[in-house]
Formats: structure tokens, C-alpha cells, sequence
């Protein structure tokens, strides 16, 4: 189990990755964490060119607060958006979230943008930025834009990016006082990837239920917000009609782990559990 | 970068992983390499002081960094602590996983200075340890945690008064090496001109080859050779895996690369060897060829089927083997019974993992037509009897060495198509070659097992008496029975034991062992005895619910009674003594039972699902000549133990029996240290090797201390008589007034000391001019055991699981497992815990987790370790062991076997517990890997 020979290239700026990605096309891979890209190689599962490594770009792991929200730079590393308070004072979602991605040797490495490009269905953090209606940062050589996180996964593995682009980083909308978060995941083993997750937010006025993400993972090609069940939160404010909307709604792929079904049931007692504490005992 | 603070400049191959830098081009061999997609933990490393995959971080990566391994850790005394407490609580075992456990324990000790259980756990559960099942690593960390806040905490005990070691916890003296990362297993071996190969393999379970072009492989610039199956059947001879012993088995002749047809997918077809692994998989990308397909076999009744494929026409049809039991009245005892309980079991097939992959690296010099072989072994004589025949090559020119090795399980003990074609393509090459299964390979290729479709009936008293049984048992073993010790033993094995515990006489068994499309299943730890007991006990469970009794008081209805013994059991199976009553006893008392009986039986109330499992289970050990030998194959059951006392006093043991990580070599030496009368300290152990150990089987079937241990002790007290002998002469006295206690000639009578062993060394063998003429000191000794007075020594032992299950989830959650056990006379109480302990944590994988999964073309899916999911720490109960000593009388020490009893009651007292658990629920499982689909199928949810 050993890669396929390729180049190896360390850019240490972004106009210097434009150019290697131009060169190399489909066949230069980014290498960021790589705590998915290199078992992909070593497996020779992916056989590109060139791997075109970005750790060294400068000024891309930062973590920081702005007026606007927070800024989580694409080469932020998992263990430091664990450890950060600006995380858990700011994104009290994906501070729930960094304990379930993998151990704590792929957090030493893996990175927040790298998760995002990267678009595994099955795991955490695209799930939090689509809940928390984040906004994407990519670069390409013509100049920068910003993909919200709701367009940005389109399939397994598949996501707005187009040839030539890095993320930079992601924007989350300042947190609004009456949004609560909840997160929660089913593994069969700790550190695995989930048999279905929820990444929840729930804004409560005066008891009822305002507003709802409700933004599911392992449970279909991309995080899936399930906006029927949503609905009925907002309509009826009860979990149990919000289970009847997403039993409908989900059409979780099966696979050795978990059929169908298995991941919709899932789906839905995760949802029983999580919402069910945001809005308290009383539901 | 700096590696250990040493600075270190290199050119490196872009696509090299930073682990394989430190091993290969650094041979900083103590980071391990055990599965290169981050999930194992062996690798890890760290850079810039935090942990890291180093199979997942090039070594480019590391340019300007600074990493440090177990090796400068260990140097610097940062993981001291660390690394006596897992010495001392024998928190490891193969070692294999040691360092970058000992690094991520050392991470959470950095972060938390006194972590609590479920932390280590959390922490720990990053790192994969197939020997120990956790629960020593646990404490261990534990307890380092209490080292370094200052507490203190005791080492190694010394002899008893009367210098006996047996029966005394010794902390095993080669893990000082492996904590420091100073294990040499074969893949730590490095020799000069080595070449590597890697194997292109079917991707088919079933298909032929038409065509194979190897030009472009050959092409590459760095390829040495690119060898087809029809090439190498030139310099080897295939094998045929049946054993006579059972009448009218049949399989067919394997090759070491296939030959125009492919019968498994992973299995072996044209081989490429080269400068590097690298290369050599390069070099099989590029081999093309061109497959035909056919009809795959993968259900095994369909295998049986008319009109179904053969997969080896000669043979007539895919029936390797039926069996048949048949004892007492069993029609009668059915048309008399109260109850009849049917139920039919499915247990998953599974594999064995070792850490380390199966390795081998040989090394053929023609100069002297002379074959050495480094195997991850645990039968070094099996594979050179093996390699001299199959290779044409003579016996006393072939030399197998067992370096350490990295856990075996009984995964090592098989003859494995690539590691006979590596050592067939040494030979051709005239160089050292060697072959390392990444763990890909591993999944494909390992041998499978416990794949067992099992239907039993029982007649049952109204007043709860088992009175008959009737079994049918169905097992799909892959394409060949493996060869030498085939791929019946383990349906052999549940026809003869399933109701082995029970005093039932009436019994009729049936086992089909079938061919398909699938990898070769044999022989793994525990051999049949996780589905007998599964089987038996799940039945028991639903005798006391159709009666309404207590599965307690059915047992104790039914267990052999301590009256019995000696016992023949009515399919054939002798018993000299058993402990059922005791052992079920014992466990029940260490788990305090009536009060978690008490505790569940509050939770239900409230809604939450806890669940006891019970799981009484016998267990074969010692086996010998009628297990393999009156089979036909060339497998010894005898085993030998050399001692000779060296000029300074100190022995050295070369023994037949291998060493694992089960910690053999530490009670061969607490038997030969008590025996000749000397101090642990003063012995060291020699094993595997073929050139150097008396002839012997190694290390299987649990036969270490039963054989080897009684080989040892026969052979130390030869050596003690012929010292006396020496010292007689030299004192002037006779022999029978002195004795050697504590490294010393002593009065026998008075202890009163007379001379030092080094001073009788001294005089032996340097001075034997002052020694009478007529005499001659004989101060090597060699002596042979092989059980005769039985054909095994069976064991038995009494499992007790508690799990809690969410209805809702389906998730079954570990709460504590309690083991009895009765191994015979003990020879090191730690040793066998733990041995019991990990034997365990594979029968909890077989209950909950670990499953080769096929789909309907016979692929397999589960090639990953994060498809195949084996037991981790922080799913992993806490093991608690008790023991009951019944020793043998048929030898001199009463050593039975202790490394299977594990695994055997494991995965039926957690099927167990899961139905009790759902019992108020109405529902029930009858298969493993209790999965939550299993569950919530079970409860109608999905």
C-alpha cells in the first residue's frame, strides 16, 4: 500500500498555487491535513501528478472574530479550532462538533477548510457550516468570491469548487442570542464516522419556535437539511411532528454499515434527542 | 528537521510517508506501521510536539520539523513512568502497538495529570491493541498517572522462600525492550540486496485468466522480476490441505501463485519484485490481464445445490467434508421430552487482525543452497518442514527464524500462497526477498473465520433436564481446505464440543464443510469453541425462559458434577477433571451477581434495558498427536526444552515453544529458574529457531505451558541432578545431602551454602583436570514432552457479560465482563489474565463489531480498518478475572492451557445478556455481530 509516484510541490504563496494548479490541472491534488488525501494515496486510490502542499501559505490559519462574525482561516487545524474560545464563544456548534472528528492525532493535522473541500457526507463540519448558514471563501487566480455553504456541497465528495480554486476561509454569521445549538452523532465506535449526525440550531422566542436548522449527516450525499421537518417544528413546535416530516424527507443511501432505513430511524432519534433538549424538558 | 534532536538532512521520494522514512531510511524501526490509513494508531509519532499519524503526513511534510519517536523519548526518561507501569501491569503484550500507545498515553498524562477510566479510554481508543483487550493499558495509565504525582508502586515479586517461581505474578523480562521501542520484528530486519515483492491479486472471487502480459511490468526501471503463477509451479509444489483423520475430506491442490483461474478475490496471480515496495507496486499496475469471469460461489447452501458451480471440477461437487455424530437414544429422548427448543444461529465471519501483518523475508544463498527465512511465525518447524519439501530444498539446509512477533492468534500458523511464493522467488533470484501484507492485503488474504450457520434443537424435563441435542452445522470455508491443518477442524470442533459442559448423553450432529468464492477460512484462536458455546448457551437461555426458570438453576442442573470425572462425553470427547460447578460459582461471586441482577431489575422500571449473559464453556488445550500428526500432517505435538547452566551460574532455555507476546518466554524461565533453583535474573529464554531450538510445534492450540512448560520442567531437573552430580564430586559429598536454592550449592538438610553456581561452572568447564577421570560434568541438558495419557487437555470456565441496550438506537454498550477460569496449575497469575482478558476482546469483537462483509459476487467490503471494525478502548468493558486451579495429573506440573478460554464464552455471554436485556421488549437475536440494524430488526423498528 504505497502511492503511485507524483511531484510534490510547496507553494508559499497563492498566486504560486494558481500557477500549479493551472499546470496540473485535474491531475494536482491540494494537500491540506491530508488525513484523507494521503490514505487515498497510499491506497492509490487517487494517482494525481502532483500533490500541491499548502500548509506553509501564510496568514490561512487564523481563527478571529469580526464584526460581522468569525473567521475560521481554511488551514485552521481541527485541535486548534477545538481549543479556541473564540469557537466556543462564537460557534458553540462546531466547538460541540471537534470532539467527534476522528482521534486526537487526525485533529493534529486535519483542517477546517480541508474538511469542507474535501465534502465526505458522513462528516461533521460541513454539516455545522450549512447549519450555521456560513459563507465560503474561495480564491482563484481571477480573484476571490464568496460560496454560501447551503450551495457549496453538491454530492459525494462534490462540491462548488472549480479548477484553479483554495478555500480561504469561512465566515459564520455572528451568533444571535436567541439561536440555540445542538449537536449530536451516532458512531458505532468513538472517533468513527457517523451512522447518521445532526447539527441542529433552534431559535426559541418566548418558548415557541421561531426558526429551525435542521442539518443531518451520513444520511444522504451531502449534509441534508431537512426543511420539512423544520416546517413542522416551526408550525406545531413539536419534535414528534418534525420525526413524522423527516421520515418522508430523508433518503439516506445504505451501505456495509447501515441500510437505508437503519440511518433514517437514526436520523430521527437523533433529532427526538437533540431538538427535544434545545427546547427543553417541557417538550 | 530534527528527529530526536538529532538534526537530519535526506532526499526523499515525494510519495514516501513519514513513518516509513523513520523505519527505512532512518531505521528508527520503533514506530510501527500497521495499517498506513490512520486508523491503528501504530505510527504515531510526534511532530512539533503534538501526535501524529505518520502514515498520514509525508515525510516532505516534515521538512523543518521536529519530530521525536518512542526511541528519543525513551532515551530522554519522558514515558519512564509510563513504561514501568505497562511493564508491571503486563499492559502489553506482541509490543506492537506499544510505542504509539505509550505516546498517546503520554499526551493525556501531559493534558490531565490524573485522568479517570472513561479518559484513558477516550484517549486510548486511538490506538489498536489486538493482544490485551485494554484493560491492563488502562490501569496502566493509570497508575503512571499515580507514579508521577509521587505515589509509589511495587515491581517485579521475588521468589517464595523455597525458590519456586510457579504460581508467582513475574513481570515479563523482554517487555523492557518492546516499551522502548527496541523490538526487532521481521519487518525490522535489514539485509543487504533486499528485494521486495508485491503480488497482483484477483479482483474476481471467481474467474480465469486468459491472458497475462507482463512486458510493461517488466519495463520498469527498478523491477527485478515479474513471475507468473505457471513460472513459479517450476521451483515449488503445490499442497493439498486434508487431513486423514477425517474420512473422506478432499480439497484440491493450491499453488502459490494460481494458475489460469482465480478462485478467491485478494488471491495471489503473478508476483513483481523490486528495489522497493514501491516499485513493486508500480510494476503491478502495469501487469495486464485479461479475466473472464465466472459464476461466483458464495451462499453456501447453493454451493451445496444442484447445478451449482464447481469451483474445483475434479473434485465432483463442493463438499469438502460431512461429519456425523451419533450417541445414545436421540429419537427417543426428543419423542419423550416436555419442551423442544429449536433455533437456528449465524455467526459473522471474521479474521484476526494482528497488528503486525504476516511478514516474511527470505534469503536464499546459492553458494551453499542454503534457504534462511524470517517469518511472523509462531510454528517455525511447520514452515521449514514445508519450505524443504514443497521447495525441493534438504531439511538441514533450510534455517526459519522467529524474530518478535507482532500477535498471531493462529493467523501464523497457516501456509499462506505469498509467503511460499516469497521464499520460491528468493530461491530463484538467488537474493533476499521479502513480503509485508499491508492491510489491505491482510483482509483479502488472512484466513477468515467462525462463518457458521448453526441449527440446534433440544428435549427438554419439565423440571429443566437437557436430555438430547441435535445439531446441524453448515460452514463455507473459501475455495481450499488450507494447508497443513485444514479448514474442518473448526466445524469439528463445534460438533464435538457444543454440549460438551452438559451431562446430556443423547446427541446428533451433523457439519457440512462447503467450498465458495471467498477467502480460505481455518483455524483462530479458540478454534469452534465461540460458536459452540454460543450455541449451547443461547439454547440454555431459552430452556430457562420456555420453563420460566433461572438460567442460573439450569445450568447447575445440567453442568458435569465433580462426581463425573473422569468423563467420556457421548461425541467422543474425555474429560479428566473439569471445574463447572466451581467455575460458575466463582464467577457469579466476583461479579457480585445477585446485586446487578437486583440493579437491572430496578433500571427496567424506569425504562432503561440492562441485560446479564452467562456463557459456561470448555476449551481445548495441549493437544497432541491425534490432533494433526494421526491426520497426516507434518506437525509435531512434542516439544523440547534445553537448559544449559552457563561458567557464571546463569541459565540459558532454548526452547521449541514461540513466543508471541503471550509471555511464554517468561514462564519457561519461572519454570526452569524454579526447577534448576536459580533466580529469574539469571535465566534468559531462546526461541524460534530452527537452527538452534530442539525440534517442537510452537506455539498454538494453547500448548505453551502444557507441553512446553512440562518440557521445561522436565528438562530442569535433569540439569538440577546432573549440577548435584558435579557438586557431589567437587564437595565430596553425596548428592542426595545438597540442593541448589537461590544460584547456590546448598546442605539440602541445613540451607547451609557450600558453593556457588559460577564456582561449579567454573571448575566444569575450565578446570575438569581437578575432577576424577571416570567423570564427565554433563551441564547441557535436553529433554521432550508430549502428552500421551489424552488426546487434549480440555479446560473450562464460566463467562458473565452485563450490557445495557437503547431500544432506540439499537447500540449495545459494554458494561463489565467477568470471567472464571480453570487453566490447571497456574504458572504466572498476570500472565494468564491477561491472556483471558485478550481472549476476551476478540470474542467481544465477534460479538459486536468485527464482521468480513461479501456482497452477492463475492467482493469483499470490508477491506479497510474502517469498514472491518475491530474492538477499541472506549467501547471496551472493564475484564475481571477469578481462577480455579484444577491441574492435569498426567504431567508433573498439572499445566493445562490458558490463551483460548477467552475468546470461547465471550460472544454467547453477551448474545445472552443482549436478549436478556430484551426480554421485557419481546424480542430476540440470534446471530453476531449484534449490530444496531441486528437489534432494532429484532424490536421490529426498521
Amino acid at each position: 500500500m504505497k502511492p503511485a509516484p507524483f511531484d510534490y510541490h510547496r507553494p508559499t504563496s497563492l498566486a504560486e498555487t494558481f500557477d500549479l494548479l493551472e499546470r496540473y490541472g485535474d491531475d494536482g491534488r491540494i494537500l491540506a491535513g491530508g488525513q484523507s488525501l494521503v490514505p487515498t494515496l497510499n491506497m492509490r486510490l487517487a494517482t494525481p501528478r502532483a500533490v500541491i502542499d499548502i500548509n506553509r501559505l501564510p496568514g490561512l490559519a487564523e481563527i478571529r472574530a469580526t464584526l460581522d462574525g468569525l473567521v475560521i482561516g481554511a488551514l485552521a487545524r481541527h485541535d486548534e479550532v477545538e481549543a479556541s474560545a473564540l469557537i466556543r464563544e462564537h460557534a458553540p456548534l462546531i466547538a460541540a462538533a471537534m470532539p467527534h472528528v476522528g482521534h486526537a492525532a487526525i485533529r493534529a493535522r486535519g483542517t477546517f477548510g480541508g474538511s469542507l473541500a474535501l465534502a465526505d457526507p458522513a462528516a461533521e463540519l460541513p454539516a455545522c457550516v450549512v447549519a450555521l448558514d456560513a459563507t465560503i471563501r474561495v480564491a482563484n487566480r481571477r480573484g476571490t468570491r464568496a460560496i454560501p455553504a447551503a450551495e457549496f456541497f453538491q454530492g459525494v465528495y462534490t462540491t462548488a469548487l472549480a479548477p484553479g480554486d483554495v478555500i480561504i476561509e469561512v465566515l459564520i454569521p455572528r451568533a444571535e442570542p436567541q439561536w440555540r445549538d445542538g449537536f449530536d452523532e451516532l458512531a458505532r465506535r468513538n472517533g468513527d464516522f457517523a451512522l447518521a449526525g445532526l447539527a441542529a440550531r433552534v431559535c426559541l422566542v418566548g418558548g415557541a419556535v421561531r426558526d429551525a436548522r435542521l442539518v443531518f449527516f451520513g444520511v444522504g450525499n451531502a449534509p441534508v437539511r431537512a426543511r420539512q421537518a423544520e416546517a413542522a417544528l416551526k408550525a406545531a413546535g413539536d419534535v414528534r411532528a418534525a420525526q413524522r416530516a423527516l421520515a418522508t424527507e430523508l433518503q439516506p443511501p445504505g451501505d456495509i454499515h447501515g441500510s437505508p432505513e437503519l440511518r433514517r430511524h437514526l436520523a430521527g432519534v437523533l433529532l427526538h434527542r437533540v431538538v427535544g433538549s434545545l427546547l427543553g424538558p417541557a417538550s | 528537521m530534527t528527529v530526536n534532536g538529532v538534526h537530519v538532512a535526506r532526499d526523499v521520494e515525494p510519495r514516501q510517508h513519514l513513518v516509513d522514512f523513520l523505519r527505512y531510511e532512518l531505521q528508527l524501526t520503533g514506530s510501527h506501521v500497521g495499517c498506513e490509513h490512520g486508523v491503528c494508531g501504530a505510527c504515531t509519532v510526534r511532530v512539533d510536539g503534538k501526535l501524529v499519524r505518520g502514515c498520514l503526513m509525508l515525510a516532505a511534510q516534515a521538512d523543518g520539523c521536529r519530530i521525536e519517536t518512542i526511541e528519543g523519548l525513551s532515551e530522554s526518561g519522558q514515558l519512564s513512568h509510563l513504561q514501568r507501569a505497562f511493564r508491571s501491569e503486563n499492559a502489553l503484550q506482541c509490543g506492537f502497538c506499544t510505542p504509539g500507545m505509550l505516546l498517546t498515553a503520554h499526551a493525556l498524562l501531559e493534558r490531565v495529570a490524573r485522568p479517570s477510566t472513561p479518559e484513558i479510554r477516550e484517549a486510548i481508543g486511538a490506538n489498536y491493541c489486538r493482544c490485551t483487550g485494554y484493560h491492563a493499558i488502562v490501569r496502566a495509565v493509570a497508575r503512571a498517572a499515580e507514579l508521577r504525582t509521587g505515589l509509589n508502586a511495587t515491581d517485579a515479586e521475588r521468589a517464595t522462600a523455597d525458590g519456586s517461581y510457579i504460581g508467582r505474578t513475574v513481570i515479563r523480562p523482554q517487555t523492557a525492550r518492546l516499551v522502548a521501542g527496541r523490538g526487532t520484528y521481521t519487518d525490522d530486519v535489514f539485509l543487504p540486496r533486499l528485494a521486495h515483492v508485491a503480488f497482483v491479486r484477483s479482483p474476481h472471487a471467481h474467474a480465469r485468466m486468459t491472458n497475462i502480459n507482463t512486458a510493461d511490468a517488466k519495463a520498469l526501471a527498478g523491477v527485478i522480476a515479474v513471475v507468473t503463477g505457471r513460472e513459479l509451479a517450476t521451483h515449488c509444489d503445490p499442497w493439498v490441505g486434508v487431513l486423514k483423520n477425517y474420512a473422506g475430506m478432499k480439497s484440491a491442490p493450491q499453488y502459490p501463485l494460481a494458475i489460469d483461474k482465480a478462485v478467491w478475490m485478494g488471491e495471489p496471480v503473478v508476483a513483481v519484485v523490486a528495489e522497493s515496495r514501491a516499485l513493486a507496486e508500480d510494476g503491478c499496475a502495469r501487469v495486464e490481464i485479461t479475466w473472464e469471469p465466472l459464476p461466483p460461489v458464495v451462499d453456501a447452501e447453493a454451493a451445496l445445490g444442484p447445478g451449482a458451480t464447481l469451483i474445483h471440477p475434479e473434485l465432483g461437487d463442493n463438499l469438502v467434508l460431512e461429519a456425523k455424530v451419533n450417541a445414545g437414544d436421540v429419537e427417543a429422548a426428543f419423542r419423550e421430552a416436555d419442551v423442544v427448543v429449536r433455533e437456528t444461529y449465524e455467526t459473522g465471519r471474521h479474521t484476526v487482525v494482528s497488528l503486525e501483518p504476516r511478514v516474511v523475508l527470505a534469503d536464499y544463498a546459492a553458494a551453499d543452497e542454503t534457504l534462511t527465512v524470517y517469518h511472523s511465525g509462531q510454528a517455525p518447524y511447520m514452515l521449514h518442514d514445508i519450505l524443504s519439501r514443497h521447495l525441493r530444498i534438504p531439511e538441514h539446509r533450510v534455517r526459519v527464524i522467529n524474530k518478535d512477533v507482532g500477535g498471531s492468534f493462529g493467523l501464523k500458523i497457516h501456509t499462506y500462497p505469498d509467503e511460499i511464493a516469497t521464499c520460491a522467488l528468493a530461491v530463484m533470484l538467488g537474493r533476499p526477498v521479502k513480503f509485508l501484507a499491508d492491510r489491505i492485503e491482510s483482509f483479502q488474504t488472512d484466513i477468515h473465520s467462525r462463518d457458521h450457520r448453526v441449527t440446534a434443537e433440544v428435549a427438554v424435563r419439565r423440571d429443566g433436564t437437557i436430555t438430547a441435542m441435535r445439531l446441524d452445522d453448515l460452514a463455507p470455508v473459501g475455495p481450499f481446505s488450507m494447508y497443513p491443518r485444514s479448514s474442518v477442524v473448526e466445524s469439528g470442533q463445534i460438533l464435538r464440543t457444543t454440549p460438551g459442559p452438559y451431562k446430556l448423553r443423547n446427541y446428533a450432529a451433523r457439519g457440512r464443510v462447503v467450498l465458495q468464492n471467498k477467502t480460505p477460512m481455518s483455524q483462530y484462536r479458540a478454534v469452534g469453541h465461540p460458536v459452540a458455546a454460543l450455541v449451547m448457551e443461547a439454547m440454555v437461555d431459552r430452556v430457562a425462559r420456555e420453563l420460566n426458570m433461572d438460567p442460573v438453576d439450569v445450568r447447575r442442573r445440567n453442568l458435569l458434577t465433580s462426581d463425573m470425572y473422569p468423563y467420556s462425553a457421548p461425541s467422543g470427547l474425555f474429560f479428566e477433571k473439569l471445574s463447572h460447578e466451581e467455575s460458575l460459582d466463582s464467577v457469579l461471586a466476583l461479579a457480585n451477581y445477585p446485586s446487578l441482577c437486583k440493579e437491572r431489575d430496578s433500571l427496567r422500571a424506569r425504562g432503561v434495558y440492562r441485560g446479564l449473559g452467562l456463557c459456561v464453556f470448555i476449551d481445548l488445550t495441549v493437544p497432541g498427536a491425534q490432533t494433526y500428526g494421526t491426520g497426516g500432517a507434518r506437525i509435531s505435538s512434542q516439544d523440547g526444552t534445553t537448559i544449559r547452566l552457563e561458567p557464571s551460574g546463569k541459565l540459558t532455555v532454548i526452547s521449541s515453544i514461540t513466543e508471541q507476546g503471550q509471555g511464554t518466554d517468561t514462564i519457561l524461565a519461572q519454570v526452569a529458574a524454579s526447577m534448576v533453583g536459580v533466580a529469574m535474573e539469571d535465566v534468559r529464554v531462546v526461541t524460534g529457531d530452527t537452527m538452534v531450538t530442539p525440534y517442537g510445534g510452537g506455539t498454538w492450540g494453547s500448548r505453551g505451558a502444557g507441553i512446553g512448560g512440562e518440557a521445561t520442567l522436565l528438562t530442569g531437573k535433569a540439569l538440577k541432578e546432573n549440577i548435584l552430580k558435579v557438586a557431589a564430586v567437587v564437595l565430596d559429598v553425596e548428592a542426595l545431602t545438597l540442593d541448589v536454592r537461590s544460584g547456590q550449592i546448598v546442605d539440602a538438610r541445613t540451607g547451609e551454602a557450600r558453593m556457588p553456581l559460577s564456582e561449579l561452572g567454573r571448575i566444569a568447564y575450565f578446570r575438569p583436570d581437578t575432577l576424577p577421570k571416570d567423570f564427565q560434568s554433563e551441564l547441557t541438558v535436553t529433554r521432550h514432552y508430549v502428552p500421551r495419557h489424552q488426546p487434549l487437555a480440555y479446560t473450562n470456565g464460566a463467562q458473565l457479560s452485563y450490557v445495557e441496550v437503547d431500544p432506540d438506537t439499537g447500540f449495545v454498550k459494554l458494561l463489565g465482563h467477568w470471567v472464571a477460569e480453570d487453566c490447571g496449575r497456574i504458572i504466572n497469575p498476570m500472565l494468564v489474565d491477561e491472556q483471558v482478558r485478550g481472549g476476551v476482546a476478540h470474542g467481544l469483537g465477534d460479538a459486536l463489531w468485527e464482521h468480513c462483509v461479501y456482497d452477492a459476487q463475492g467482493q469483499l467490503l470490508t477491506t479497510t480498518m474502517m469498514d472491518y471494525l475491530v474492538p477499541m478502548a472506549a467501547e471496551m468493558p472493564d475484564i475481571w478475572v477469578s481462577h480455579v486451579e484444577t491441574p492435569t495429573s498426567y504431567s508433573e506440573g498439572g499445566f493445562k492451557g490458558a490463551g483460548e478460554g477467552g475468546v470461547a464464552g465471550a460472544p454467547g455471554a453477551v448474545l445472552n445478556a443482549v436478549n436478556d436485556a430484551l426480554l421485557p421488549l419481546g424480542a430476540r437475536i440470534t446471530r453476531v455481530p449484534i449490530t444496531p440494524e441486528v437489534v432494532l430488526r429484532a424490536l421490529g423498528k426498521l
